[in-house]
């Protein structure tokens, strides 16, 4: 009995009882045939399945190109009001690849949050924390306030009412001679700490940050 | 697991058999019986070479249970509302541009105001989805209300949740097609709800976006998706939605007595 289960441990087809197995034989010409098929038919499957998938995925982990885009002079933006410009977030697709930003000179006064000090201008994103409808900014009130389901934030941008889970994204800013140009976009938490840029809809306070990670597209510039 | 008895082919309703001949007449053949025999010839030709008139019996004329009543018609409802889409959808396509700047809302334009029936034809299709959806639903609902999800139709109703899923995927990828403001925006905050869920959401959102902004490609992974992907799974699955029904028979309403009535009952002499 023993003999037997010392026998099945062999690597030899003799040893295994297999019928008509040959001395030395470690694979069966059946299964040598069977497996070398199954594995060509799998590298075929694979050479057009592998490349239609990292078609469909791909995008997933594809960076975004940093760019810089002139939005006008020194002299167009007060620092006690905003204005909008056009930025193009998505070349090539007309209209469909623009967004709005309000772009407001850096006031101390009123930016006294220290996350924010070294900043020439405060460029504030147009869309809403919430699903992403445009926001806009009402003179008259000091506040941003989101059509669609009544998101409101204040002067900085953080949300004082409504549905948003966060304030509104921010854009970075340099002056570049007499042209104010504008960066990549950067989300802020309630506390104006920045992080890389976000979807609306994903808050970033204190346990929020944890199921929102980062994305391997997003860099930190 | 016991096993589920063997229905042999139904046989020919009464209504479809060939006619006795009437007395007298001698099998007169005139030009309305040499069409008919015409026609039978065609089809028994291809029956002979593919054995197709027994499925096609097994599908048509099988038996269904006593109290069987219109709520039953739901799911053919459901199966003609997705038939007008998918021809609807087939001539829409022939006008339609996915091209995100401004060719996508300028074919539709063109479809809707200068082609002949163009305006009927979107209109059934865009209708046409929201009557699909309602018509899903009133069939999901029957089903469950009935108790027609039990064993063994579990895999039945397994199948017609994913087929649901599919038909709201369709609605979502259809309604960006357009392209017009609503389009556009609907997709935005569509997409961006996807992203809101915890770790994986943003990876489902750049998915189906394409990447993690609205890009050049997003417009045309949508047809893709509603065009391509989405009606091939949904024609397979409705197909085994379908086989499945018919091998394992509807059942009654939940109130129709097992017993049949005393006077249908053999008696044995």
């Amino acid at each position: 009995m023993s003999d037997k289960r010392a026998k099945h441990k062999s690597k030899y087809t003799l040893d295994k009882g297999i019928p008509g197995a040959f001395e030395g034989e470690t694979i069966t010409r059946r299964r040598f045939m069977t497996g070398t098929a199954n594995g060509a038919g799998i590298i075929a499957a694979a050479a057009f399945t592998l490349p239609a998938l990292g078609f469909a995925i791909g995008p997933i982990f594809k960076s975004n190109q940093h760019h810089w885009e002139t939005v006008g002079t020194v002299d167009m933006f007060p620092d006690n009001n905003y204005v909008p410009v056009v930025l193009t977030v998505s070349p090539n697709i007309g209209e469909a690849g623009k967004t709005t930003v309000y772009m407001r000179k850096f006031n101390p006064e009123i930016d006294t949050d220290p996350y924010d000090q070294g900043t020439p201008y405060i460029a504030i994103s147009s869309r809403c924390a919430h699903v992403g409808c445009p926001v806009r900014w009402v003179d008259a009130s000091e506040r941003f306030i989101c059509p669609c389901h009544g998101g409101v934030y204040d002067l900085l941008g953080r949300r004082v009412g409504g549905p948003p889970v966060r304030p509104l994204d921010r854009f970075y800013t340099r002056v570049n001679g007499e042209n104010v140009e504008v960066g990549p976009r950067f989300s802020v938490n309630s506390l104006l700490r920045r992080f890389s840029p976000r979807d609306p809809g994903e808050p970033l306070d204190g346990i929020g940050q944890v199921p929102h990670p980062s994305r391997p597209g997003a860099q930190k510039p | 697991m016991p096993r589920l008895p063997k229905l042999s082919a139904p046989p020919l309703p009464a209504p479809l058999q060939a006619p006795p001949p009437r007395p007298g007449e001698n099998g007169k053949r005139g030009p309305v019986e040499e069409t008919k025999e015409a026609g039978i010839a065609v089809v028994d030709w291809v029956d002979e070479r593919t054995s197709l008139s027994g499925a096609g019996r097994w599908l048509m004329f099988r038996k269904v249970p006593q109290g069987t009543n219109w709520f039953y018609t739901l799911g053919s409802a459901t199966l003609f509302a997705f038939l007008n889409q998918a021809v609807t959808g087939v001539f829409l396509a022939m006008y339609y541009r996915p091209d995100p700047a401004g060719g996508a809302y300028e074919s539709i334009r063109y479809v809707t105001n200068d082609v002949f029936l163009g305006q009927f034809v979107r209109g059934m299709h865009k209708w046409g989805s929201s009557v699909m959806v309602v018509l899903v639903f009133l069939h999901m609902g029957r089903t469950f209300f009935w108790g027609a999800y039990k064993y063994p139709r579990e895999l039945n109703w397994v199948i017609g949740v994913v087929l649901l899923i599919l038909t709201m995927v369709m609605s979502f990828t259809g309604y960006l097609l357009p392209f017009d403001q609503r389009a556009y925006w609907a997709t935005i905050v569509g997409v961006n709800i996807n992203g809101t869920g915890p770790l994986l959401g943003p990876y489902l959102s750049d998915f189906l976006r394409g990447g993690s902004e609205f890009g050049a490609t997003t417009l045309s992974r949508f047809y893709a998706i509603h065009m391509l992907l989405l009606p091939g799974a949904l024609i397979a699955l409705i197909g085994a939605h379908l086989y499945l029904v018919t091998k394992l028979g509807t059942t009654a309403p939940p109130w129709q007595k097992a017993e049949a009535p005393q006077e249908l009952r053999e008696v044995e002499v």
